[in-house]
């Protein structure tokens, strides 16, 4: 498996996802924003942190860089592409996927370990997890309040594209397990093709037992499964 | 001015039109004694300019020279063999193995961010992170360690609100987490809160760069953001007593920050340092160009010559004093190899930040400022960076304290109230209160190397590729310092140790920031020349040298000083990260191992203050030899895998480190049932902050190996109780009473108390 992880001015998690990338026996490349051309790669990742400063709204002015351009292309053939948390935001405001990401509800940065559900396990990035499944993965961001209008989310919900939901320790998508006041307590979404994911959580940093979690890995392990599924 | 001096001098230096004449007045307003000034005039040979005046009362600010601090500070050891790069660079650097070195060091922001909250945390992080980058390393952790008032007041909040949020924003930004640190609230730093901010480092030992203006002929070349009027006097500002009124006035010397730039900057200079373009980086921290081209040229006893019309400026028609003290962020100085500053320019391009020659390296060693070719200042270097008189000052103790110390406290050891009551009381003080309101607004995972987050008494950060680790915290009981300022110090020491320890991991180096009043009053400069020695005493016994540091005085409003408080930010390596242990209590059955002894100090407790709003009494007693047997012990206990949990014992006593070994992250408390048979009140028992204890556990099996390596080590130690479950009661049973606590009501008042608090409005008002 290539992938190609894109590196914005201000990226900060690019080095984490590549290094998750390769723990799963990936082969990684550093994509700079102003490159151009992303054939060759398997999967796109889009790395967290705070491009461009997040001046102006979050993922607001990388979504404007030249290789979105490719990553637009590269999604409408149907590869998969992935987005967490500041790749999220990119995602949604270059229109890849549908919805926004606002300030946190509490108005505060969140940093912390939060309790997601796998609400889907049939698509390219969760098959190695099992439906319903509790990860405990850390968060980090000042901006990930999911929001959309009743349509967006009616759709979003009647046809499955929520993937992970925040829940408490016993799996229930309360109010007080959501961290941002994101609506229906979404964490990640796929696009209609199922090819495009979004997440806020970062699963690229619960990949060792000893950094606190291995809950992260089957998110790599399953985009690689899906790969090799489609090459052979 | 004067023509007759003129020829003593190598360039003809004549006023600048435009600027003031030097009074007396404008000589005293930046900040230079009669004294001082008089020997600059010798030094020179002649009357100086504006912009020569300008540049020697920054380089000779207390911020910058040191002068009240730098005799004292030489009594510290500096040196051990893992020592590769001691105090007067950028950070310390230490050796930590298989090829790896570690760039350290802490610096304050206090002024700044009595002002101006957000912005002068936001900027102190963002210097210390330069001082690492600049060394070569790439940072990997920040820890804060920050002191407000009592959050009754609104103020306070807002201050403690926006420092938080500055500190977070900017680490956050950059994707350096934070892995601890340190949060005080007493009266004591009402009105002037100490902000620290220590950075951590990795590099391969071979990437180490230092920041000296080597190579005659060599270009200097500003590099980052461009200079603006921002911070203009910032070192100056750093050595005066904050005012009522300072307010205000004050904020055009508070530097703004751009975490973004920041970011780009940190990347791009790394990759010049591994470019081999360059010879020497330094950031433009406190007085900006003038104290990083003078102090390059200083280290490399060579000069510089830079022309201020060469320097990108954000507005028009600043002055060459302007540009030389503007303390505007984000900015560095390098000096890159003759030849080469087109690699320069286009790495610095790659990251859409600029990059200019501003001057060269020169054999004449002085320090020449022109603008457009005019000559400004024309100073000889090395008595700018070095020549600042230095002073011994006349300490002595302030009565008033002698007093509080002999304060007699024996009414307090009969408690005001029932003990549980008490206990849930102190649980919920912010002193003691878990500090996750603080640090789950700080990023502590990025970079995905952070095998022990904030809430215990260490970070921890793995080294990739390798089995090793290392741990940082910070320390300083600023009450015990007021109390006895040389035992208050060996406390901060020995606590940082011990908490180092309780992590795994062998203290081997520290960085000092030591935050006093005015040094010209007798009775701080007794703190100060004290706690110095507390701190190189405690500094010899544990083998871990200082590597650098930040002085901080003048931390004074309206005359009333902070405690003084010698911030610690101990580093230490562990070679085993699998070996790292917890400091939460695991499973039901486990024994509770004490090591140390429990004793009646109850002086400067937080039970005094919480229970009687009182600073009094004699700070613990100390001893140095049984401290660093214990650590050994602990030590001896994680390499052997005996155990499960430690923790170090300090604020609020025996009682509330056994509720945060139980209580852990909050997800699952367990009881436990402990039998402590000293014949002491229960009040000292359970609340008294006696030194050289360590509250472990292990399974059952493995005590008899903890007992055992304890007696070796001459250290006391006991089994006082075990682990029990999570629907059992916390019950403490004492020879003379006993104290039993609900799981439940601990965890609110614990975790609960400063979110309370922080839904309380805060003020930008007094």
């Amino acid at each position: 498996m290539r992938v190609a992880v894109v590196t914005f001015p201000g990226s900060n998690c690019d080095y984490d996802l590549y290094k998750a990338a390769q723990q799963v026996g990936a082969e990684a490349t550093f994509v700079w924003h102003r490159e151009r051309g992303l054939d060759g790669y398997d999967a796109v990742l889009l790395p967290g942190g705070f491009s461009y400063g997040d001046y102006l709204r979050a993922g607001a002015i990388a979504r404007m860089s030249p290789v979105m351009e490719d990553v637009i292309e590269f999604a409408r053939t149907g590869a998969p592409v992935i987005g967490i948390c500041n790749g999220f935001q990119i995602l949604c405001e270059a229109g890849l996927l549908p919805g926004v990401l606002v300030r946190n509800a509490s108005l505060l940065f969140a940093g912390k370990d939060v309790r997601l559900r796998v609400e889907r396990a049939d698509t390219l990035f969760t098959g190695d997890y099992e439906p319903g499944q509790i990860l405990r993965v850390p968060i980090a961001h000042g901006e990930g309040n999911y929001e959309a209008d009743e349509a967006t989310l009616k759709h979003l919900e009647d046809e499955g594209h929520v993937v992970f939901r925040y829940v408490d320790a016993e799996g229930e998508a309360t109010d007080a397990a959501n961290p941002n006041g994101s609506w229906h307590n979404i964490a990640g979404i796929i696009n209609d093709n199922g090819n495009v994911l979004g997440m806020m959580p970062h699963p690229e940093r619960a990949m060792e037992e000893l950094l606190g979690s291995t809950d992260g890995i089957g998110v790599f392990t399953s985009l690689a499964a899906s790969l090799s599924a489609v090459g052979s | 001015m004067s023509t007759v001096d003129e020829a003593v001098t190598e360039t003809l230096v004549a006023p600048r039109p435009g600027d003031p004449e030097i009074t007396p007045e404008l000589v005293a307003d930046h900040g230079l004694s009669v004294e001082e000034y008089e020997r600059i005039l010798d030094l020179m040979g002649r009357q100086l300019t504006f912009t020569e005046l300008g540049v020697f009362s920054a380089m000779w600010s207390e911020h910058c020279g040191y002068k009240n601090s730098k005799r004292l500070l030489r009594l510290l050891p500096t040196e051990a063999p893992w020592v590769i790069q001691g105090p007067g660079e950028n950070a310390g650097v230490i050796d930590v193995g298989e090829g790896y070195a570690l760039a350290f060091k802490i610096e304050s922001h206090n002024h700044p961010s009595a002002v101006e909250p957000y912005q002068g945390a936001a900027t102190g992080v963002g210097g210390i992170l330069r001082d690492i980058f600049t060394m070569g390393a790439r940072p990997v952790a920040v820890l804060d360690s920050l002191r407000f008032g009592d959050l009754d007041s609104g103020r306070v909040r807002y201050l403690f609100g926006g420092v938080v949020a500055g500190v977070g924003d900017y680490g956050n930004c950059i994707g350096v987490p934070n892995i601890g640190g340190e949060v005080v609230f007493d009266r004591g730093y009402e009105g002037n809160p100490i902000v620290n901010a220590m950075c951590l480092g990795l590099m391969k030992t071979e990437e180490l760069i230092t920041a000296s203006a080597a190579g005659v002929g060599n270009p200097l070349m500003t590099v980052g953001a461009r200079t603006g009027r921002d911070g203009i006097h910032g070192a100056t500002f750093a050595s005066e007593e904050l005012s009522e009124d300072a307010d205000e006035s004050s904020r055009p010397q508070v530097q703004v920050g751009d975490p973004f730039t920041e970011k780009l900057l940190l990347e791009a200079s790394l990759e010049l340092i591994a470019s081999g373009a360059i010879t020497g980086i330094q950031d433009m921290g406190a007085a900006g160009i003038t104290s990083s081209a003078s102090e390059m040229a200083g280290r490399a006893g060579n000069g510089v010559e830079i022309d201020m019309a060469l320097v990108p400026v954000r507005e028009q028609g600043m002055t060459p004093y302007e540009i030389l003290l503007s303390e505007s962020q984000e900015r560095m100085l390098v000096v890159a190899e003759k030849g080469r500053e087109h690699e320069v320019v286009s790495i610095l391009e790659k990251w859409e930040l600029e990059a200019k020659v501003i001057g060269q390296v020169t054999d004449d060693g002085r320090f020449r400022v022109l603008e457009g070719g005019v000559t400004v200042a024309d100073i000889l270097a090395l008595p700018l960076t070095d020549g600042c008189p230095t002073y011994e000052r006349e300490g002595v103790e302030g009565e008033d304290i002698k007093l509080l110390r002999e304060t007699d406290l024996s009414e307090h050891m009969l408690p005001r109230g029932n003990l549980t009551g008490l206990f849930r009381k102190l649980l919920g003080s912010p002193n003691i209160a878990s500090k996750r309101w603080v640090y789950h607004q700080y990023d502590t995972t990025v970079r995905t190397a952070t095998a022990v987050r904030p809430g215990g008494d260490a970070g921890v950060i793995r080294i990739r590729g390798t089995s090793k680790a290392v741990a940082a915290t910070t320390d300083c009981n600023g009450r015990f310092v007021y109390l006895q300022p040389r035992t208050g110090a060996m406390i901060a020491v020995a606590e940082a140790a011990r908490n180092l320890v309780c992590v795994g991991a062998q203290p081997t180096a520290i960085t000092n920031n030591l935050n006093f009043g005015n040094p010209l009053k007798a009775h701080i400069y007794y703190q100060f020349r004290e706690a110095v020695l507390g701190m190189k005493e405690a500094c010899e016994a544990f083998e871990t040298p200082v590597t650098g540091g930040n002085v901080s005085f003048y931390n004074e409003t309206d005359g009333v000083a902070i405690y003084p408080t010698p911030v610690i930010g101990m580093v230490g390596v562990i070679d085993d990260a699998s070996k790292i242990v917890g400091q939460a209590f695991q499973t039901e059955g486990d024994d509770i191992v004490l090591l140390g002894e429990n004793t009646d100090e109850l002086g400067g407790s937080e039970y005094l203050y919480v229970t009687a709003r009182l600073v009094a009494g004699a700070p613990p007693s100390l001893d140095l030899g049984k401290e660093r047997a214990l650590q050994q012990a602990v030590l001896m206990m994680t390499h052997g895998r005996h155990l499960r949990s430690a923790r170090d014992c300090s604020d609020g006593g025996l009682a509330c480190t056994l509720a945060e070994c139980a209580l852990g992250d909050g997800e699952a408390p367990i009881g436990i049932s402990v039998e402590l048979d000293d014949d002491l009140p229960p009040v000292a028992v359970l609340f008294a902050e006696s030194q050289g204890r360590i509250v472990i556990s292990c399974a059952a099996d493995q005590t008899v190996h903890v007992l055992r390596i304890a007696k070796e080590h001459g250290v006391p130690a006991a089994k006082i109780g075990s682990v029990t479950t999570g629907g059992s009661p916390f019950r403490i049973v004492m020879p003379e009473g006993k104290m039993e606590a609900d799981l439940v009501e601990m965890a609110d008042a614990y975790f609960g108390a400063l979110p309370r608090i922080m839904d309380a409005p805060s003020t930008a008002g007094a």
